[in-house]
């Protein structure tokens, strides 16, 4: 798209925004209830995750009674369609999609900014030669192009990194590059490079705090696609462990026994579920303040 | 507005056409260096260990393998402007015939999903934004952001438990096309899938509309329409509703074009014979053909749909058309 959309969405949604710097901006976003209700979210979901292996009953893969038994004293949330105890895999099953999404959406943040960042800065064809690459990336949906990379190499993690990764980064790289465009006019600019301040210097040194307000925004919002598609693909059937516990995969497995046994298929989707409104509700709080929406009326 | 600003509105419309081709150019370098890049031999990859020479050596030369790269890519590519898609290596016969119909079910499809989520998700922003603060505009907020953050295949399943399913059985979990039959044939297999999508997409555009409604009624023009004694109706409808849009298309646009990732999943959940699952079908057996068109065809609607929506959001907001 062009930056003539970016520009309007921005006056719509954000308005003329101070730049703030990153740590204020996250701690002034806790004042919001949608910000403390999100990390709540986000924070039980992570604890379940990282401990959840440890406290499960069974293991991931064990047989532990009939195929789709009803939820009992043995099995709380009853069995999957193998067998196996649907709150041990749920329990399992979140530590892979976290990482995954973690690494991957840092990935992209860093790389993303850094081409947008540079774009801004270059202000010659190299601006015009890294955005167009970044529109080719931007003509195939998130999903679709994980599925094609996963397909032609593998479904193997890094390769589910890397698709993410990509994917996220033009996304990031245009935000990065629209927020440091208005920097790069300003004075401070002019004086460093009179001063002979190296160009990864002015990069790092003076657009990049500059521009931290908006690519926090962006940043948590791409986190809760990463979660999306990386569960949206262990649905589809393409999870580096096609029978590992994984919330996606479960859904996978369970969907078609969903009017005999509901809870493999709840389970999983109420946690999903959860994890993704929570990020989405962190990402609006930011949002909010990077905006000064959060400023009581008066003060702005 | 002068007849110099309109030659400025077509030569900015010829420009973004320029870029659009640029755009899908590059799209089909990269797609055919993607499918150059599957590991070792592409004929023995799609054919498995056990292939005869003489089966590995005809699928070579029914995918010009054993041409030259830029020979290949121009054979391609010429074709592509022919409407020769070459064969479906899975199901043997010519990609068009095989996305053919389900190229027209996934268009019927997105069509409803955007004929309904489209006025409706405008409807409900510009009524938030009127009623800001108050009660309808606080609890659609927050609903809408709460959807918003939700996979399609999470809404997708939550529909499928709630009315096919678990708590009512009012409709089909399941909505296969027959071949030869036509999707409309079947309306109430329509309604889950197609509400996925509105539920995908309505909440982003609300939200924008809201936003930007909240600015326009801010603005010094609402408050001259309403300080000359015009009725509420006439200012919201005539003076607000129109200038609110701009921003709007921009995410409508983005938004339809995420609907070619969205039916991926949604047409697997319900099992919709549409390009959605095609995709997903071509990608587990390694068919390179109909993976190459799809992605050329997203990619062409993605383009598409920003160029339309840049020619929309010009024609809407008369500040942008001076800055040509």
């Amino acid at each position: 798209m062009s930056e003539l959309s970016t520009a309007l969405i921005a006056d719509a949604e954000v308005g003329a925004a101070p730049p703030v710097r990153g740590t204020s901006l996250l701690r002034r976003s806790l004042r919001l209830w949608r910000t403390r209700i999100g990390v709540a979210l986000v924070g039980i979901l992570v604890l379940l995750a990282i401990i959840g292996p440890y406290v499960a009953p069974y293991g991931p893969s064990t047989p532990v009674g009939a195929p789709n038994s009803n939820p009992s004293g043995k099995a709380v949330l009853g069995t999957d369609y193998l067998g196996q105890d649907v709150l041990s895999r749920l329990l399992y099953g979140g530590r892979s999609i976290l990482i995954i999404a973690v690494i991957a959406t840092a990935l992209g943040l860093v790389v993303g900014t850094a081409i947008g960042l540079l774009a801004a800065y270059s202000r010659n064809a190299l601006d015009d030669v890294l955005m167009r690459g970044m529109d080719v990336i931007l003509a195939f949906p998130q999903i679709m192009l994980s599925l094609v990379a996963v397909a032609i190499v593998g479904p193997h993690t890094w390769v589910i990194v890397v698709a993410i990764a990509l994917t996220t980064a033009p996304r990031i790289a245009r935000v990065a590059r629209g927020a440091a465009q208005p920097v790069v006019e300003r004075d401070f600019i002019a004086a460093s490079e009179a001063m002979g301040v190296p160009r990864w210097r002015i990069i790092s040194g003076e657009l990049l705090p500059n521009t931290l307000g908006p690519l926090m925004v962006e940043a948590s919002l791409r986190l809760t696609y990463s979660i999306a598609v990386i569960a949206a693909l262990a649905f589809l059937g393409l999870s580096p462990d096609p029978n590992g516990a994984n919330w996606g995969t479960m859904i996978n497995e369970n969907q078609l026994v969903l009017p005999v046994q509901p809870w493999g298929t709840v389970a999983p989707i109420i946690a999903i579920a959860l994890l993704t409104i929570g990020t989405g509700l962190v990402g609006d709080g930011i949002a909010r303040t990077a905006a000064g929406i959060d400023r009581p009326r008066g003060e702005e | 507005m002068n007849r110099l600003r309109v030659g400025g509105v077509w030569s900015f419309i010829l420009r973004r056409l320029l870029l659009g081709i640029v755009v899908l150019i590059l799209v089909s370098v990269v797609v055919f260096l993607a499918t150059q890049a599957l590991p070792g031999d592409p004929a023995r990859a799609i054919l498995g260990r056990s292939a005869t020479p003489a089966s590995l050596a005809a699928l070579r030369r029914q995918l010009h393998l054993d041409q030259p790269a830029i020979e290949q890519y121009w054979t391609w590519v010429t074709g592509l402007l022919r409407g020769n898609l070459g064969n479906s290596l899975a199901a043997q016969e010519p990609v068009t015939t095989l996305l053919g119909p389900r190229l027209v079910n996934s268009a019927v499809l997105v069509a409803i999903a955007a004929v309904v989520s489209i006025p409706l998700s405008i409807a409900i922003g510009s009524w938030a934004a009127f009623k800001r603060e108050k009660a309808f505009d606080l609890v659609s907020s927050n609903l809408l952001l709460v959807l918003a953050a939700l996979p399609e295949f999470v809404v997708a399943l939550v529909l499928v438990i709630f009315l096919a399913t678990t708590v009512f059985h009012v409709l089909p979990a399941i909505s296969t096309v027959p071949p030869g039959s036509q999707p409309w044939n079947n309306w109430t297999a329509l309604v889950l899938p197609t509400l996925t999508l509105v539920i995908a997409v309505a909440p982003y555009v609300a939200r924008i509309m809201r936003a930007s409604m909240i600015e326009v009624l801010e603005s010094d023009y609402v408050e001259m329409a309403r300080l000359k004694g015009l009725p509420e109706r006439t200012v919201l409808l005539r003076h607000a509703l129109p200038n609110a849009l701009g921003p709007v298309f921009q995410v409508i646009a983005l938004n339809l074009a995420y609907l070619a990732g969205g039916i991926i999943v949604v047409e697997y959940v319900f099992n919709y014979t549409g390009v959605g699952s095609a995709i997903r079908e071509a990608t587990f057996n390694h068919d390179l053909p109909v993976i190459q068109a799809l992605a050329m065809l997203i990619a062409a609607v993605y383009v598409a749909l920003n160029l339309l929506a840049d020619v929309a959001t010009i024609l809407v907001t008369p500040r942008l058309r001076t800055r040509l």
